[in-house]
């Protein structure tokens, strides 16, 4: 055989043996000896990787006698271990291996491909006499002696000894992840880990690194540099504790350790050379993921001859064939037989930087990733993810016919660990998974804006600065980027109350509407933009789509969706057909969007606030009519925003000069003089963001008070007249407003300053959009019922008269509509338009009294 | 011809004693001898000499625009190389080289490794003729000292492929006589790739059909580069436009490796089925038509006018100081010629000459401001607007024209994409450098059906018209890029798009046969007073300008006044017309600040305009 000679030892080790060593040599006898033994005769690779008889996972056992040669039993093979059974294909977890230590036995050990395999790193072979397994055996024997891992620093006696300490003794009473829901925190919490394996049986264990490192900062540094000698190590450990603690547990096989949330690289951006054979994590997006790739991790060859067989592991991505059998010494004989040939899966998933990490003008960049085993089909393209793995580069494969070869690494991650960043927007649980980390001196910076009197005014003025004046408006839409407090009824069947504000801007043409919208949009993180002409209902919402390449139904996200946990814009709201605003309903009160079709039924979350901008009807705001009339929406819609501003030209000099002179200002004024006038975008970004995450108010009692109070007055105010100027929406608006507000300033309680600018914000976008402009009265029944409630009366008494005026005709069968108008006309002291004609008309055709047919009108 | 000495043998000099300063000065050394005179002019341009007539390995620039940047990759940065023979262990460097030299040693301890970025680079999109053709009569001199030197050629081809046991007698054949016979890249690539074209530097349209070179506007030739970049990799951005200094490399082995696939390979090791076909072809495509350039230095470029200086120097100042004074005339003399051109419409004339000039010098938050899309109403049909597309291409030195008919806004991409199986991103027309002129002719639009693609491109044309900005398709999400182009739409009404400023055209004189009356107007003006144009255009968009506090406070009188009498005449989207307008006006006449004149002539020239769109509106009747 050739690949005795040809390959050298340390890179042997490297490759596949070092997450079985440890665990087997370290406690099978003479390990040393049976490694060099191995060495020496490479016919008894198969030994290795057998299944002792007592094994219950490898499903190959009973077939040994059938196809084992005679020549075997000449093998100088340790006893206990079996010989390899032939129906090895395609089960890489029958590939394995008695742990003869008390606890572990029975419990195969499975392959780590994601640690081993493929290290390229040039790995000297002139120091064969000290190969990493063998150290590692007699430091363990010998545990006075220092002796490291070869090439690191890592002593494996040490190593395992603190790792088991650290699984023993770790307590994070902080935690607040979502895998530790239901765990006692006061109890060390990856004891508490264990037993959940020993009860539901899989046999992995995540282990965060930060809590390596709060526990003990040289492990950890050590796990960052040496991942792949150090996690078998803590492989080993584990599995130790574990059956020491749950002996009669029954695993499929042993426990793996997945380190997850390694700190040194969060940004696919910052990957460098140092990173290379280092563990790291990085965030990303899946954007496409190959077939499964059966990757052979060792192959079988039989003679043509005389039915000799022999295995030759994968090195390199290569198997050298063996070129003489041994036994009959026939040479190229050997045949490779697949079907005896050991694989393990694997898949190739390129990840794409996320567009949040990305600095502005460039490219993302994307990077090849390796799962192995059960990670393998674990992430969807699409998905956005968090990996931690091994970074590795290898050098471009020389080509036997050429003596040149490309001077480029290819890199890849080998995954250890996937963790999905989206998953919670499908169960809800709670808050921002992205948990944005804010630095001492930024949180500094925020609390102190925050302690400003006037930080309310500072905000609200710093964003979109070159859109002029409109404080309220800029006002309202900043209480919308902090939102209310989220509040939970589900206990009570209520359901989640709605935290989010949702804001309508309408508007003459030319009013800056959209760049405002567009402002928002480039200010929040989860921001989505659409128009209204050009998003249909499946874009808002989600639709299913086919899958071209494997035919599978999948669930496309539209716009309200993708911006759960942040706003929506939507440009020309009127433009929108009837069919996509009525799924608006849906979001805009319960802030869930249900789905049904194509076998797919599902309720996603989209708890997004909707910052919409309407175009009047007649392109011009007409002052004389009222928002219903001028904007021509549902009211059941519109009842859905909190604040609904006018924007409007307001013609006044005063204003006009300071308008032009902020304009002007713009065009002359240099980037740092603006800088001084206005808060950064990123200081904003941040403020904000901070506040989302921490600042949770709640109602004081005089708070409530107020509350109460203000919603009687509303309520009086319309009652004199016999009309209704608020509902329970608007309390629900005002308590949402007044929670936004309170967070503005950072604060944990509500207070009445918070409920006293809630109610004028609220007055002042009443004031502008539910006016009645016929009576100049501040009337809700606009947005409610669409209609004011003098117009209400009026349409009843201008039918009256025309019901009177026809009545007092006699017996007419038949009249010419103009004729009716002009006489209403003239009749009437009022101006009568023909709407209004037209519309009682309408309203006595109802109750039968008449038809309208072309020009005439017929008495029934 | 120094430099090419000092690219070939600096590294290995350097290397023997592995002394890492020697790559700064190495750089230094280039930058120091590029600054010097005229020194731009000696190294050959890949934009003007065919590729086969550039040496391997020697110092070539580029003038390019970035299309598209891809992964980073690692690669040996100092490596270790075994001589068989004498078993001899030599130290190498692998910087600004795409291979390595024989007999690599995997396993040494002294690899380093480095970190690259490669950024795939075309030519200007909608570089105009003329600029082509004056920087290459600039370049004319370094041709005939590239073409020659065959004995040199040959020395490299030693030096890169003596170990090349296959057909090492056949490869120095073609070589005898190199410029006259063919190409030797191809002579290469011809017996790697059986079915490529025998001539494929010389018929790009051949090859086309295997190897998409990723233009963003059809119709497009020159040479595509992988330029691989070094250091200062933040500083690049997508669509930037940049001059190049780098050395040239064509080595034929980069196609083997892409070529070669053997299947069996494949099976048994998956390793390399990570990359398809398609990336394969996009990130790999052969040497002898997609070159790579080590860059050495890149220059971002401001403008690509080769008529004037094109480093902020010295000698620029005194280039723009000389020309300001001449400034009033040319401009008239150009207005004059517009004139004649918009058939004697001296407005539309103006606002054109305005339009020209105009650029985004800033944004605030998402307002770009300084944008002056124009919207020339009322054009005549029959090939008008493809003259005017002519005339407009005479003066600046990037434009393109986009026949908007329905096939093409229901066909064409206008906007980049994604391709996430080929791993790069696919140009689409509105990927273009800044201050690219971009002519809109809405006069071929008919009647018919906009598809979802149709629609897509229509809004996306209209957001790079409101924003500036252009929305890359990246499948999961979209990506905004800000971009600086000028657009120009021409059409029979009002346009579908919108715009800063519609002008209806009012023609004077009724030309009996249009296309000989441009021609004649075109032909009667001299080369030297078309290049004095082309200098105006370009440099009066480069001027600072200011607003004194006294000129701001008439301003807004004036405003405030306007309102008085009529506040629905005049709104805020006026005055930030009237602003540009005024800016563009002073600018245009070499004024740096504005005055009051300059004013009141903006405020002037744009009731004109309005009293005419009035006008317009009222003939029409009920046009929105």
């Amino acid at each position: 055989m050739s690949s005795p000679t040809s390959t050298p030892v340390g890179s042997k080790r490297s490759r596949d043996d070092i997450p079985v060593t440890p665990s087997s040599d370290g406690l099978a006898s003479p390990p040393s000896q049976r490694r060099r033994g191995q060495d020496s005769s490479n016919g008894d690779l198969p030994a290795m990787p057998t299944s002792p008889a007592t094994d219950i996972a490898s499903p190959a056992v009973h077939d040994t006698s059938l196809f084992s040669s005679p020549r075997r039993s000449g093998n100088f093979l340790p006893s206990e271990v079996d010989m390899s059974s032939p129906l090895m294909y395609g089960t890489p977890s029958s590939r394995v291996e008695g742990t003869p230590r008390s606890g572990v036995r029975g419990t195969p050990v499975r392959q780590r491909p994601d640690l081993g395999s493929a290290r390229k790193a040039p790995q000297v072979d002139l120091h064969t006499e000290l190969p990493s397994a063998d150290g590692a055996v007699a430091s363990e024997q010998a545990a006075g002696q220092k002796l490291v891992i070869w090439g690191t620093d890592v002593n494996v006696g040490t190593c395992k000894e603190k790792f088991q300490r650290f699984l023993q003794r770790f307590i994070d009473p902080t935690s607040n992840e979502d895998e530790n829901a239901g765990l006692d925190l006061n109890e060390p919490l990856y004891m508490q880990k264990l037993e959940e394996i020993s009860v539901i049986g899989e046999p992995v264990l995540n282990v965060n690194c930060s809590h390596v490192q709060s526990f003990d900062a040289d492990l950890y540094r050590q796990l960052i540099s040496y991942p792949q000698e150090v996690i078998p190590t803590f492989d080993m450990a584990v599995n130790e504790l574990f059956f020491e603690r749950f002996p009669d547990s029954i695993l499929e096989h042993q426990i793996q350790v997945r380190p997850y949330n390694a700190l040194k690289t969060r940004n696919m951006r910052s990957l460098n050379p140092e990173d290379i054979d280092q563990m790291i994590t990085i965030s990303g997006m899946v954007i496409r993921t190959s077939q499964l790739i059966p990757e052979m991790q060792e192959a079988f060859f039989q003679c043509q001859v005389c039915a000799f067989s022999t295995r030759v592991e994968v090195d390199r991505g290569r198997i050298a064939e063996p070129a003489v059998c041994r036994n009959c010494n026939t040479t190229h004989s050997l045949a490779l037989i697949h079907n005896r040939s050991a694989f393990s899966d694997k898949q190739m998933i390129k990840v794409q930087e996320s567009p949040d990490d990305m600095p502005a003008g460039q490219t993302p960049h994307t990077t090849i990733v390796y799962a192995h085993n059960d990670l393998v089909d674990k992430v969807q393209p699409g998905d956005r993810i968090n990996i931690t793995g091994i970074y590795r580069a290898v050098p471009m494969r020389e080509n036997p016919r050429q003596s040149t070869v490309k001077s480029v690494y290819k890199t890849h991650i080998d995954v250890i660990h996937f963790r999905k960043t989206d998953e919670k927007r499908l169960h809800g649980l709670d808050e921002d998974s992205d948990q944005k980390l804010f630095t001492e001196e930024r949180v500094q910076t925020l609390k102190e804006l925050a302690a400003k009197p006037d930080v309310y005014e500072r905000l609200s003025s710093a964003l979109a600065p070159s859109i002029y004046e409109q404080e309220d408006i800029k006002k309202g839409i900043l209480l919308q980027l902090f939102g209310g407090t989220r509040k939970d009824f589900s206990q009570t069947g209520r359901g989640n109350f709605r935290a989010e504000v949702n804001i309508l801007l309408c508007g003459d043409p030319g009013t800056s509407k959209s760049q405002l919208l567009q402002y928002v949009f480039n200010l929040v993180p989860r921001g989505q933009y659409t128009s209204g002409k050009g998003s249909s209902a499946v874009g808002l919402t989600a639709y299913v789509m086919k899958d071209p390449e494997t035919k599978q139904l999948v669930l496309q996200t539209g716009a309200l969706v993708l911006s759960d946990n942040g706003i929506c814009c939507i440009d020309e709201f009127d433009k929108m057909s009837d069919s996509t605003r009525s799924v608006l309903h849906e979001v805009m009160e319960q802030q869930t969007l249900s789905i049904a079709k194509a076998g797919i039924i599902c309720q996603l979350n989209a708890r997004t606030s909707v910052l919409a901008a309407a175009n009047p009807v007649e392109s011009q705001w007409n002052p004389k009519k009222t928002t219903i009339e001028n904007i021509q929406l549902p009211h059941t819609l519109l009842s859905r925003f909190d604040l609904i501003f006018l924007m409007l030209d307001p013609q006044d000099e005063a204003y006009d000069r300071r308008l032009a002179h902020h304009l002007v200002a713009l065009y002359y004024q240099s980037e740092e003089q603006i800088e001084e006038e206005f808060l950064d975008m990123a200081v904003l970004k941040d403020y904000i963001a901070y506040a989302r995450t921490y600042i949770n108010p709640r109602l004081n009692e005089e708070a409530s008070q107020a509350l109460i109070e203000a919603y009687v007055d509303m309520r009086k105010i319309g009652s004199g007249r016999g009309m209704v100027s608020a509902y329970p929406r608007q309390l629900e608006s005002l308590i949402r407003l007044a929670e936004a507000h309170a967070k503005v300033r950072f604060s944990d309680k509500v207070e009445t300053v918070d409920v006293e600018e809630a109610k004028r914000l609220h007055r002042e976008a009443l004031k502008q959009s539910a006016t009645d402009p016929r009576t100049g009265f501040v009337d809700i029944s606009i947005l409610t019922t669409g209609m004011s409630a003098t117009a209400r009366k009026r349409k009843e008494e201008v039918a009256q008269a025309l019901k009177k005026m026809i009545q007092s005709r006699g017996k007419i069968p038949a009249m010419k509509y103009q004729q009716l108008f002009d006489d209403l006309r003239g009749q009437s002291e009022a101006a009568i338009t023909k709407d209004m004609f037209e519309e009682a008309l309408r309203a006595l055709a109802d109750e039968d009294y008449l038809t309208v047919t072309g020009k005439t009108v017929r008495l029934l | 011809m120094r430099m090419w000495f000092i690219c070939r043998f600096c590294c290995p000099a350097a290397q023997s004693n592995s002394n890492p300063e020697w790559e700064a000065k190495v750089l230094e050394y280039f930058k120091g001898q590029l600054k010097e005179k005229e020194s731009h002019s000696w190294v050959p341009s890949l934009n003007d000499v065919p590729l086969h007539y550039l040496k391997p390995n020697s110092l070539v620039k580029f003038r390019c625009l970035v299309q598209d940047m891809f992964d980073p990759e690692f690669y040996m940065g100092v490596y270790e190389t075994v001589d068989p023979s004498t078993k001899a262990n030599v130290l190498r460097c692998g910087k600004y080289k795409d291979v390595t030299e024989c007999g690599v040693d995997l396993n040494s301890r002294n690899t380093v490794t480095a970190e690259r970025q490669t950024f795939y680079c075309v030519p200007i999109p909608g570089e105009s003729p003329w600029a082509k053709e004056i920087s290459f009569l600039s370049a004319a001199r370094v041709v005939p000292s590239t073409s020659y030197v065959p004995s040199r050629q040959k020395r490299s081809y030693e030096e890169d492929d003596d170990d090349m046991d296959t057909q090492p007698q056949k490869q120095r054949e073609p070589h005898t006589g190199t410029h006259q016979a063919e190409p030797h890249g191809n002579g290469d690539s011809k017996r790697q790739e059986t079915e490529a074209p025998s001539s494929q530097t010389t018929t790009p349209s051949d090859c086309s059909s295997h190897l998409d070179l990723n233009f963003p506007l059809p119709g497009e030739r020159g040479p595509a580069c992988l330029v691989k970049v070094y250091e200062g990799l933040d500083s690049f951005k997508l669509n930037d436009t940049l001059e190049i200094y780098g050395i040239l490399s064509v080595n034929p082995v980069l196609t083997v490796l892409g070529e070669e696939k053997d299947p069996s390979l494949l099976l048994l090791n998956p390793t390399e089925s990570m990359e398809t076909p398609e990336e394969q072809r996009a990130h790999d495509p052969p040497a002898s038509l997609v070159p790579r350039l080590h860059m050495l230095y890149a220059r971002p470029l401001q403008h690509n006018n080769p008529l004037l200086p094109s480093a902020p120097t010295e000698d620029q100042s005194a280039f723009v100081s000389s020309f300001l004074v001449e400034m009033a005339s040319v401009r008239a003399e150009l207005l004059a010629y517009l004139t004649h051109v918009l058939l004697g419409d001296g407005l539309a004339a103006e606002y054109l000459l305005l339009h020209l000039i105009s650029d985004v010098y800033t944004r605030r938050d998402v307002l770009p401001l300084g944008k002056f899309t124009l919207n020339l109403s009322g054009c005549p049909l029959n090939s008008y607007t493809e003259r005017l597309y002519q005339i407009v291409q005479q003066l600046v030195p990037c434009s393109y024209r986009l026949s908007m008919s329905l096939h093409t806004m229901n066909s064409m991409r206008l906007v980049p994409k994604k391709d996430y199986v080929a791993n790069r991103l696919v140009s689409g027309a509105l990927q273009l450098a800044r201050n690219t002129s971009l002519f809109l002719d809405e006069t071929q639009l008919e009647q018919g059906q906009l598809d979802s693609s149709g629609v897509r491109n229509i809004t996306a044309l209209g957001n790079l018209i409101s924003w500036q900005k252009v929305d890359y398709d990246f499948s999961y999400h979209q990506m905004e890029f800000p971009c600086n182009i000028n657009v120009l739409v021409t059409s029979e009404g009002r346009s579908l798009l919108p715009s800063d400023c519609q002008v209806p055209l009012q023609p004077q004189v009724t030309p009996p046969n249009m296309e000989e009356y441009l021609t004649t107007i075109h032909m009667a003006q001299f080369t030297s007073q078309i290049n004095k144009f082309r200098v105006y255009l370009s440099l009066a968009r480069t001027l600072d300008y200011s607003i004194s506090d006294e000129v701001t406070k008439a301003v807004e009188d004036d405003f405030v006044d306007m309102r008085k009498d009529d506040p629905q005449s005049v709104t805020a989207e006026d005055l930030h017309r009237m602003l540009v307008v005024a800016r563009l006006l002073s600018l245009s006449l070499g004024q740096t600040t504005l005055s009051r004149d300059g004013w009141m002539r903006a405020k002037h020239i744009d009731m004109l305009r309005r009293s005419r769109t009035e006008q317009q509106k009222s003939l029409n009747g009920n046009e929105p």
